[in-house]
């Protein structure tokens, strides 16, 4: 069960980003996580709702975007059928995964004076 | 302040942040391969489920005194047991990092067993993981390369059931093939192609520790990327020379 401390890095993040901008209060925030990525959204929002108590982001509602995986070849860039063998069906080419794996803070909306 | 209207009330505004929340993670990670670059030391981030055969390797490789010198950090929810065995078999500088209730290891915990153990002169330090397919794939721990231990008695599927793990390995260690004749239900060629579908580029050695099998291309292995490495860091050498003031 990473993904408690995966939502305790978050916090420190939010916090952080928050004091930077001498927000008052955090209302929302929107996380992207990958299907690749390791991390289960739904343990995630779990961990998150036990953290969140005292915390800066108390009052703030979390989003969670899911990133689907996208394979690709590495030389033509041919989109490549996840499930499949990870080769280009036209170059042979080894696949590179394009997006799917990111774990991401990607907005807070704050509450600025 | 409110512009609109200039009652006082505060705003509430979008921020584009756009950060991986694990960076600090990453950041240590980072500064933990710059030191194994920088001492010419191949770190290897051995990963498996619990009872993979990850120790039983690990004994199986000190054991064959390649001469390559070998250290060893084990990652343990509760036990020193671990890094005992590790020791028996002949790596003197085997620590035990005690997790608690942690299911992985991270940046940071690699980079405080360091200070208990002398690595600076090894050639290779493995980094035993907890056991575990899904969490210690999330975390870069600086190592060179990923290395995971899959023994036959777990099943085909589990590359397909676990990917994420799959997808970071530059090496799976096939595991207990000795027990394969045990196994009337297991394909080797079915555990080949579900790796083939969740690693771009599959590399796979077929071992038991209890035959010896593969064990020969395992040390070779080891040692072709320890070569790699030393080629790499040209400044690497067991005698540190520094320059006065």
């Amino acid at each position: 069960m990473h993904e408690y401390s995966i939502v305790e890095a978050l916090l420190r993040r939010v916090e952080s980003e928050a004091r930077l901008r001498k927000a008052l209060s955090v209302g929302r925030i929107r996380v992207a996580l990958g299907e690749l990525s390791g991390v289960d959204p739904e343990l995630f929002s779990t961990a998150y709702e036990v953290f969140r108590a005292r915390t800066l982001c108390e009052g703030a509602e979390m989003e969670i975007r899911t990133v689907p995986a996208l394979w690709v070849c590495r030389a033509c860039g041919l989109p490549i059928a996840p499930g499949g063998i990870l080769r280009c069906p036209a170059c042979a080419s080894p696949a590179r995964l394009a997006s799917g794996d990111e774990i991401v803070l990607e907005q807070i909306e704050m509450e600025v004076a | 302040m409110c512009d609109t209207c200039g009652c006082g009330d505060s705003d509430l505004v979008p921020v584009e942040v756009q950060e991986r929340i694990l960076s600090g993670n990453e950041r240590t990670a980072r500064h933990n391969r710059e030191h194994f670059e920088e001492a010419g030391v191949f770190a290897i981030n051995l990963m498996g489920s619990p009872g993979s055969g990850k120790t039983a390797v690990l004994e199986a490789t000190a054991r064959a005194r390649s001469g390559l010198r070998i250290g060893a950090m084990s990652g343990d929810l509760a036990t020193d047991n671990d890094a005992e065995r590790l020791r028996r078999a002949g790596i003197p500088d085997a620590v035990s990092i005690t997790t608690g209730s942690a299911c992985h290891l991270d940046a940071e915990l690699v980079h405080k067993a360091l200070h208990h153990m002398e690595w600076r002169d090894l050639d290779l330090l493995f980094v035993e993981n907890v056991g575990n397919l899904v969490c210690p794939a999330v975390y870069d721990l600086g190592q060179a390369e990923n290395v995971v231990v899959l023994s036959v008695t777990e099943g085909e599927d589990k590359p397909i059931k676990y990917p994420v793990m799959f997808r970071k390995a530059d090496l799976v260690l096939i595991t207990k093939t000795d027990l394969l004749p045990h196994l009337p239900g297991m394909s080797l060629e079915a555990l080949l192609d579900n790796l083939a579908r969740v690693m771009p580029e599959p590399r796979t050695i077929v071992m038991s520790t209890l035959t010896g099998e593969g064990l020969e291309s395992w040390i070779a292995w080891l040692e072709e990327r320890h070569q790699a490495r030393a080629v790499l860091t040209p400044a690497h050498g067991h005698h540190h020379h520094h320059l006065p003031g």
